[in-house]
């Protein structure tokens, strides 16, 4: 009866962050309801701007305070009629270029961008020249005479009766 | 010998690298504003909600703005620092009270002073996206033509303040 008692308990604990994880989706529904288009739209656009206070996220997947504001700038300014390139712009004018999760491509962000296929080539030219190295090495190996072969499967196998 | 040198070498580029980029202060992103006209705005005032304070009204001389909230703690640790500087009478401090509800923000300034001239009050926070905050507290230094000079992310500290803010109130003064 104990144990019913502590599992129980345990469900009640478990259930709370869920049952608040249902507000926030509620009031997100509603919002949505009201256009999904349109939220569609702003949650498209949101994923292409990094939250500032959680730099690793976009302000579409955060929901730190400043994200659900920059959210809802965007989809006001949405509704005002703007384009997605206008919005951008305005959030880079204020932000900086570090607010697109994407960087730009530009001289300063080429190494960013194609280091790794640098990367990439320059591993590909150090495999391909030890391939290289390596079968000239294995051209001029020394070939073994009949006898010699022998002599090295006796070896291998353990009983070298040359010396034993 | 090559043997050594090369991984040697690749050791050292990677200290410097690492070096290099872990003290760099990944929370500080250098602001587009810096030498641009400083947002305009029309917000009413903390203390006063009937008036209003609009930046284009301080033209001509050099102030300072300073974003701040009652919830953030490290406003109220920045707070007797610029209660200090206020008195000093360097530079008209302003103030930008952020997200705050009217009546905690009036009552920090009644507990810890009130260094600043004047408040604005930005309750949803608007005004503070256009000026591109994004961490309180945050002080702008603005010029007499109503440019952005400077933005100190985060909290002020006595070494900021003496080493680099006076000294450049002082230049923009032209003093």
């Amino acid at each position: 009866m104990v144990h019913r008692k502590w599992i129980f308990a345990l469900f009640l604990f478990l259930s709370v962050p869920c049952a608040l994880a249902d507000t926030v989706e509620t009031t997100q529904k509603a919002v949505t309801q009201n256009n999904p288009e349109l939220e569609k739209r702003v949650m498209d656009l949101s994923s292409h701007l990094r939250c500032l206070v959680c730099q690793n996220q976009t302000i579409a997947d955060s929901n730190a305070e400043l994200a659900i504001d920059l959210r809802n700038q965007v989809r006001e300014k949405m509704q005002q009629g703007q384009s997605d390139q206008e919005i951008l712009d305005y959030m880079v004018k204020r932000y900086g270029e570090f607010v697109l999760f994407n960087p730009l491509v530009k001289s300063t962000t080429w190494l960013l961008w194609f280091g790794p296929l640098l990367l990439l080539i320059l591993g590909l030219g150090i495999l391909i020249f030890n391939l290289r190295k390596r079968r000239k090495l294995m051209q001029h190996a020394p070939v073994l005479s009949a006898e010699e072969h022998t002599r090295a499967a006796s070896l291998l196998s353990g009983n070298d009766e040359a010396h034993s | 010998m090559n043997r050594f040198l090369i991984p040697l070498g690749i050791f050292i580029v990677l200290v410097v690298f690492l070096w290099v980029g872990l003290s760099l202060n990944p929370r500080e992103i250098p602001s587009p504003l810096i030498n641009k006209t400083a947002p305009a705005f029309e917000l009413p005032q903390l203390h006063e909600p009937n008036k209003t304070i609009r930046p284009e009204d301080l033209h001509g001389k050099v102030w300072l703005l300073n974003i701040w909230a009652s919830w953030c703690v490290t406003c109220r640790e920045e707070h007797p620092l610029l209660v200090e500087l206020a008195q000093k009478n360097i530079v008209p401090i302003y103030g930008l009270n952020y997200k705050d509800q009217r009546e905690e923000g009036l009552a920090l300034l009644r507990e810890s002073g009130d260094p600043y001239i004047l408040s604005a009050y930005d309750h949803d926070g608007k005004v503070g996206i256009d000026w591109g905050v994004y961490g309180v507290p945050e002080t702008f230094v603005i010029d007499k033509s109503g440019l952005i000079r400077h933005k100190f992310i985060g909290a002020l500290t006595p070494e900021l303040i003496q080493n680099k803010l006076i000294p450049l109130v002082k230049e923009l003064n032209g003093a």
